[in-house]
């Protein structure tokens, strides 16, 4: 699905060759500072690489329309923003401005219940606490059901459980809806528990990856 | 009474100078600092006027359509590099450029509309209105302008993961910084609406003072205010409404990156 050739970004990131696959839960470890999250933002076009070449579906990602490609690939940074309002309002904004959501019938309730968050759609998503915030978030890009999912730590404001059962509930998802999922984690075991393949990155570059 | 103008002498000018130096021995005797620039800013202002006078005094005298057209290029020239200067931050060169477009059409639209459909001057350039509309207007539209600069840098700077955020679920740039643009145009003429709101009663506006110091009725003088207000918001609304729309796009490159 993903294919980078010599990218090269700042003093980030230096990859030579990697090829991320279609339908694939891909867990990217590695210490914090090292480009971990440099390389989901080159893939959804956040940033351009100065040097090299990344291949999204075959074609070079900075022959897409920039919108149309982060439609298709949604990142979820490690620390969202929440739009003001309530939690209804966060769906609506989300809808609205991915200009998506019209010819889909998603019920937002269950939405909720499935990043766990007991929460009515008429409260305020500023008296939500961090990890709900990130729940919250994580509901709004399942909201676009993307073709790629990058999520850049998504649980890091949660407990062990409580990111346990979340990590399981979107892994269910990309395998059950046949997306493409790139998380970075700083968990070894959820990396080896959930990935089909684990990249690690140090200081811009990869220092091993297997299946 | 029509002309019963009161015309200050020279020394009663110099006791006017008695206010600064009334501020300078405040300012010297709390230790508050910036004497310099207090007469700086008194001799500045006092050339600055003195030579404006002598000119106008010829351009009055000698009506044409290329002295007003001229001095109306100087004001904006002067009204940009001010609005550049007072900026906090630092302004990209494309926004620079935005900036001095938006003076000069926003102003110009207004400043012709006012002269030509207001006001109906004949000729349109009669320098001894011209002049002093165009430069309220240009005046006004510089404030503006630059508190508009102002919130629409900072609202960057202050949102820029919301901002962020909107493009990664694939918000055009437009949307992502819809409420930032809306807040700085808002701010931005929001001094103008308020001054509309004490107009007449928390102060009365200068233009209207001069009107009636220099002889004419209040009624005339006040009907001058309203047409000059109404001169004033439109011209700062289309000047800040072009900055806004056209400067919150020099922040994003052709892939629709942050530029930050």
């Amino acid at each position: 699905m993903f294919e980078l050739k010599n990218v090269k970004y700042k003093n980030i990131l230096d990859i030579e060759k990697v090829k991320l696959n279609k339908n694939f839960v891909t867990a990217i470890l590695g210490s914090s500072g090292g480009g971990k999250t440099t390389f989901l933002k080159l893939l959804n076009n956040m940033i351009s690489a100065d040097q090299g070449e990344i291949f999204f579906k075959n074609k070079n990602i900075e022959n897409y329309e920039p919108v149309a490609l982060r439609r298709e690939v949604v990142m979820l940074p490690q620390d969202p923003a929440i739009f003001r309002g309530s939690i209804r309002d966060n769906f609506q904004i989300t809808e609205k401005i991915a200009e998506n959501g019209s010819s889909k019938n998603i019920n937002y309730k269950d939405l909720l219940k499935k990043v766990s968050l007991n929460k009515n759609l008429s409260d305020n998503a500023d008296n939500l606490s961090g990890g709900e915030k990130q729940r919250l978030a994580l509901a709004r890009v399942m909201l676009l059901e993307p073709e790629v999912l990058l999520l850049d730590e998504p649980s890091s404001s949660l407990d062990k459980k409580t990111e346990e059962k979340i990590i399981q509930m979107v892994v269910d998802y990309v395998r059950e809806n046949d997306r493409t999922l790139i998380m970075v984690t700083h968990s070894p075991e959820i990396a080896e528990k959930y990935a089909d393949r684990i990249i690690n990155i140090e200081k811009g570059r990869i220092v091993s990856w297997k299946n | 009474m029509e002309n019963d103008i009161i015309n200050i002498q020279l020394l009663q000018l110099v006791f006017a100078y008695i206010f600064v130096l009334v501020l300078l021995f405040i300012v010297k005797e709390k230790k508050i600092g910036h004497k310099a620039e207090i007469l700086l800013a008194s001799v500045r202002m006092t050339i600055q006027l003195v030579a404006v006078g002598f000119i106008l005094e010829y351009v009055f005298a000698n009506q044409n359509p290329y002295y007003s057209l001229l001095i109306l290029l100087i004001m904006e020239i002067f009204a940009i590099y001010n609005i550049y200067g007072r900026v906090n931050s630092e302004i990209s060169k494309k926004l620079k450029g935005i900036i001095a477009g938006s003076m000069f059409l926003g102003t110009s639209i207004s400043i012709f509309f006012f002269v030509l459909v207001v006001v109906r001057l004949d000729p349109w350039f009669r320098a001894d209105y011209f002049i002093p509309l165009s430069g309220m207007l240009i005046g006004n539209s510089m404030t503006g302008i630059s508190l508009g600069v102002n919130h629409l840098i900072n609202g960057f700077k202050d949102n820029k993961s919301l901002i962020e955020n909107y493009l990664m679920l694939g918000a055009e740039p437009e949307t992502a910084v819809k409420e930032i643009s809306n807040r700085a145009f808002y701010n931005a003429v929001l001094p103008t609406i308020n001054s509309m709101m004490g107009m007449g009663i928390v102060f009365l506006p200068g233009m209207m003072t001069g009107q009636i110091l220099a002889g004419a009725s209040p009624i005339i003088a006040i009907k001058y205010q309203i047409a000059i207000m109404m001169g004033i918001l439109g011209s700062v609304t289309l000047t800040v409404f072009f900055m806004v729309n056209r400067g919150a796009k020099t922040f994003f490159n052709s892939r629709k990156q942050l530029r930050l």
